[in-house]
């Protein structure tokens, strides 16, 4: 039944992020073409890398504040990396950025599972203190485009197939992600962390276990979109990504994520951010100031929320979960 | 955990915040000559009077067990209301007017989320906050509004004796209030039944929903209260104002020892975390240090609070455990 109805959920989106296209495009054809929705999928790819991360994370009944935080620390590493060590090449970059997207998850991850602490206080306060050492690390600088090697910023700009690596990197991800949590053990094993843990700890699987696994996923994503931003954007500063979790967070509920655990597709996720990635594409050409995006944003999660907390009605009436 | 350990533990966590104030009083007292100066303190207080109009009722609502991650939002959606009834010429009793009842209608709006359309509160308000921030920014965009009239800044700005500020008087006597409610009447009991045992709360015949949806209008309007003061004591408004107090607000509830799982804290406690944290920022600003550096010591210290229980009681138990043996 609840597959059955998440991809119901997730027909739905697709049509309506669809017809959202549709409706641009009929006004302004020069939207639909595949230039343009290679932009748009170029500019919504670390949202969807995130997302994926971040979806784990909620499956397993958690929540990641600190995912932004974690990119902009791990991008400055990576920064600072390649101004000092410009010859080194990108795959040391590569390893550093996920390396220390996946310690610093993990420390998200072992303070939830280890001490038992309540996951959105634990990343509220990892958020701050990254955030922090970004400060530190960089002592206020900014490391600009002109500090970067041309291949540590040519990358993601490569382009096979008429799409960047960027974007790419997205689709990738996505299949592989689509395929794992459908298909192998490990994949339904967050299904069954999060939908029930007590029933998972009979069958011999450690719910904090996964949750600890889940942010180390999650963050080694992070970090290396830490990567992807700066070189993207070719500047690392404090305050990159600022705020950037709660669109995260925001793509994941858009896409159908439960945040009590337990329920949550790929498909969805996907095309959660697809729908922030087309509206933030199409409201400067409709002519609309690009200030209406948050607030857009803000009523498609009220009414998402809304209508999934009416489907699952009959089930927390009485006996509710407790979202934290 | 028995309930006479329980108080035992909250009167434990209270004068632990105390000492940390005296021991920051005399660390900076120590390392700046100015900073014993009565304004220099009534300065300070500036710091965290806004934070805690709100923090007070949050704690309610932590206590119950629900979240409020809008508060911050709120307050730039009632600045923007304000900023353009400013605009159009109404006066100040008017402007405070339309600050509160901004902020009551979008605490309704979060209580009838979480009611009747029966979201989980951290979910409604992630969504709100987005909403209520998105608005301010969809109507000012990058513009700024400070057509207010010379007499609104007296709740930000003014004095009531002496160095005692309107602000920091109003957030005594808040105090006041909201520790009588919470500590000496029924209603108060409820709201921690309501946060220990949800369930058994509603099998007791406790109106949930209607006390659930009351905490989050009055959370609200406290939001709609510190927009006031903050608009008042800034002279203008812009989208971003309050930008991320939500963070430090729900970490200086979470500092006064109030429980994220709800049914546990003190409004005493929350106070006291309300001027250390304060004075932490003031004083390190005495000092040079920048803002960020704050933010990791909030941060560790935010882990450290909830994680410390956990492990003394790990420490007990395996002594315990060793004792038997």
């Amino acid at each position: 039944m609840t597959q059955n109805s998440a991809a119901r959920r997730d027909l739905a989106l697709g049509l309506i992020v669809l017809l959202l296209l549709g409706l641009v495009t009929a006004a302004f054809p020069q939207f639909a073409r595949p230039g343009n929705l290679a932009e748009v999928l170029d500019d919504s790819a670390i949202l969807i890398l995130l997302a994926l991360g971040q979806m784990l994370v909620i499956l397993t009944r958690g929540i990641d504040l600190s995912v932004a935080a974690n990119l902009a620390l791990s991008g400055m590493v990576v920064a600072l990396f390649n101004r000092n060590y410009p010859d080194a090449g990108v795959v040391p970059v590569l390893v550093m950025a996920i390396g220390s997207g996946a310690l610093l998850g993990l420390l998200n991850g072992m303070l939830v599972w280890r001490l038992k602490l309540p996951p959105i206080v634990v990343t509220l306060g990892t958020m701050s203190v990254y955030r922090g050492l970004i400060y530190l690390l960089s002592g206020g600088t900014w490391v600009n485009d002109n500090q970067m090697s041309a291949d540590f910023l040519g990358l993601v700009r490569f382009e096979v197939l008429g799409l960047t690596v960027l974007a790419w990197l997205a689709i990738i991800a996505a299949a592989v992600a689509a395929f794992a949590m459908r298909y192998t053990g490990s994949g339904r094993d967050f299904y069954a962390a999060g939908g029930n843990p007590a029933a998972a700890t009979y069958t011999g699987l450690d719910p904090g276990r996964m949750q600890c696994l889940a942010y180390t996923i999650c963050g080694a994503i992070a970090g290396l979109c830490g990567y992807l931003w700066v070189a993207r954007f070719a500047v690392a500063y404090t305050d990159i990504a600022l705020g950037f979790e709660l669109q995260v967070i925001a793509a994941c509920l858009i896409g159908g994520v439960a945040i009590a655990g337990g329920i949550g597709t790929v498909a969805g996720v996907v095309l959660g951010c697809l729908f922030i990635g087309v509206i933030r594409n199409a409201l400067p050409l409709i002519g609309i100031s690009p200030f209406w995006q948050m607030g857009i944003n803000g009523m498609v999660i009220v009414a998402a929320a809304v209508l999934s907390a009416r489907r699952r009605e009959d089930k927390r009436s009485i006996l509710e979960t407790r979202a934290a | 955990m028995n309930p006479q350990s329980r108080f035992g533990g909250v009167l434990r966590w209270e004068s632990m915040l105390g000492l940390v104030l005296i021991f920051e009083v005399i660390l900076f007292a120590s390392l700046s000559p100015y900073f014993l100066n009565i304004w220099t303190l009534s300065d300070a207080t500036f710091n965290f009077t806004e934070r805690a109009v709100i923090a007070l009722p949050l704690a309610l609502l932590i206590i119950a067990g629900e979240i409020d991650i809008s508060v911050a939002a709120i307050i730039a959606l009632a600045s923007v209301t304000m900023g353009l009834a400013a605009g159009q010429g109404v006066g100040t009793p008017g402007l405070v007017a339309v600050g509160l009842g901004t902020g009551l209608v979008a605490g309704a709006i979060n209580g009838a989320l979480v009611t009747i359309g029966r979201v989980p509160s951290i979910v409604a308000t992630i969504g709100t906050m987005t909403l209520f921030r998105g608005v301010a920014y969809a109507v000012l965009g990058d513009r700024v509004l400070k057509d207010y009239p010379a007499s609104f800044s007296v709740f930000g700005q003014g004095y009531a004796v002496g160095p005692l500020s309107i602000e920091l008087t109003l957030v005594i006597v808040l105090a006041i209030v909201f520790g009588v409610f919470l500590h000496q009447t029924r209603w108060g009991r409820t709201i921690y039944a309501l946060g220990a045992n949800p369930i058994a709360a509603r099998w007791s015949g406790v109106p949930v929903d209607r006390y659930r949806f009351m905490l989050f209008a009055v959370t609200g309007l406290s939001s709609g209260l510190a927009a006031v003061l903050l608009t008042s004591r800034l002279g203008s408004t812009r989208p971003s104002i309050a930008q991320g107090w939500e963070l430090e607000i729900i970490s200086m509830v979470i500092l006064g020892g109030v429980s994220v799982w709800g049914g546990k804290g003190t409004i005493p406690g929350v106070m006291l975390a309300a001027v250390v944290l304060g004075l932490v920022n003031f004083g390190l600003g005495l000092l040079n240090v920048p803002g960020i550096v704050m933010s990791i010591i909030v941060g560790s210290l935010l882990i450290l609070v909830v994680a410390a229980p956990v492990l003394a009681g790990r420490w007990s138990a395996s002594r315990l455990a060793r004792r038997a043996t």
